[in-house]
């Protein structure tokens, strides 16, 4: 099983995509939120992120981390830095758009596809037409 | 005389006061090409480390250092937390079990955490960041250095070549973080983060400036 961390410059957001993505599961997929400086401060924050990839590493095989902007991919890294290391090959950064990106990714781990498949997908989902 | 522990903590204070004094301007330097919290940030980040360092009883200057480069990848938000974080926490790894640093020490200190600030950014001279402030600034220390100048005098040295790092950024095109987004409009406004890395330099010669 393929586990998340949502990563987003404020904590409701990463806690409402982390909900979105949720809901289309049902609880089958392990997601977790690291959104903000905390509850109230926007911003990303390295000792938040790696509690979260922490939780993840506990629950799934591999994660995947979907990232907002700016600096939620240098926190990221940094959180990644701060694992063990023999743990670090197993957490993986996505290219994908956060909302987006995040449900379809929840939706392909609750059907069991590996990081990669789960990737593609989630990466796809950006070209997905959404004005029909 | 090497810097001792005191005079390390002493540094970190004035940055923290200097950082709080440069609030507003670095915020507003940050709202012409950023999202306007580098203030902000870089003053709660020195707050809460400066209130961590108040209540720690350090072994040795590295876990000072490693205290402040913790609280402020936690406490910052933007990318100067993971980017100050690794520049204090690689401050840290050099000067591990050491009671006092010499003006070599602090040569081989800066080098590692300018060299871990380019590696966790990615970014090249140039690319109107902190780099372009601080590599100048540890190529005019280490200059300094090589043709005998005092520890002090290396210092001033080094502050100065970041002001002037810091200043030439401003006709750069950004090419790293939010203000990458704005191109060529990014042209014609100073780098906060280079400010922000001039100033804790600044600080340095400036609380260090009986340092021989």
């Amino acid at each position: 099983m393929v586990a998340l961390v949502i990563v987003a410059h404020s904590a409701k957001l990463a806690e409402g995509v982390r909900e979105l993505a949720a809901q289309m599961t049902q609880g089958r997929v392990p997601i977790f939120a690291a959104g903000g400086v905390d509850d109230d401060i926007l911003g990303t924050n390295a000792e938040r992120i790696r509690a979260a990839l922490e939780a993840a590493l506990a629950s799934g095989e591999q994660v995947l981390v979907l990232m907002d902007l700016g600096s939620a991919l240098l926190s990221t890294r940094m959180a990644i830095d701060l694992l063990p290391e023999e743990q670090r090959p197993r957490v993986r950064l996505s290219q994908a758009p956060l909302v987006e990106g995040a449900v379809v990714a929840a939706v392909e781990a609750s059907i069991g596809k590996d990081v990669d498949e789960i990737e593609a997908s989630a990466v796809e989902a950006a070209r997905m037409p959404k004005v029909v | 005389m090497p810097l001792t522990q005191e005079a390390v903590r002493a540094w970190l204070q004035r940055c923290a006061a200097v950082l709080e004094e440069n609030r507003d301007y670095l915020t507003q330097l940050d709202a012409a090409i950023g999202d306007a919290d580098h203030g902000v940030n870089m003053d709660r980040g020195f707050k809460a480390a400066m209130a961590r360092l108040a209540s720690l009883n350090a072994p040795d200057i590295g876990s000072v250092f490693k205290t402040v480069g913790m609280t402020l990848v936690a406490t910052v938000g933007g990318a100067g937390g993971p980017l100050y974080g690794t520049f204090f926490l690689q401050l840290g790894v050099k000067t591990a079990n050491k009671q006092e640093l010499t003006p070599h020490d602090w040569a081989e200190a800066l080098e590692a955490a300018i060299n871990g600030v380019i590696a966790r950014g990615q970014a090249r001279p140039g690319d109107k960041t902190m780099v372009d402030a601080l590599l100048p600034a540890l190529e005019a220390y280490k200059a300094a250095l090589q043709e005998g100048a005092s520890f002090a005098e290396a210092l001033a040295r080094s502050a100065a070549a970041a002001e002037e790092g810091m200043k030439a950024t401003i006709p750069m095109i950004a090419k790293k973080g939010r203000a990458s987004y704005l191109g060529e409009r990014s042209a014609g406004h100073q780098d906060p983060g280079a400010t922000s890395s001039y100033l804790l330099l600044q600080a340095a010669a400036e609380t260090w400036a009986d340092a021989a």
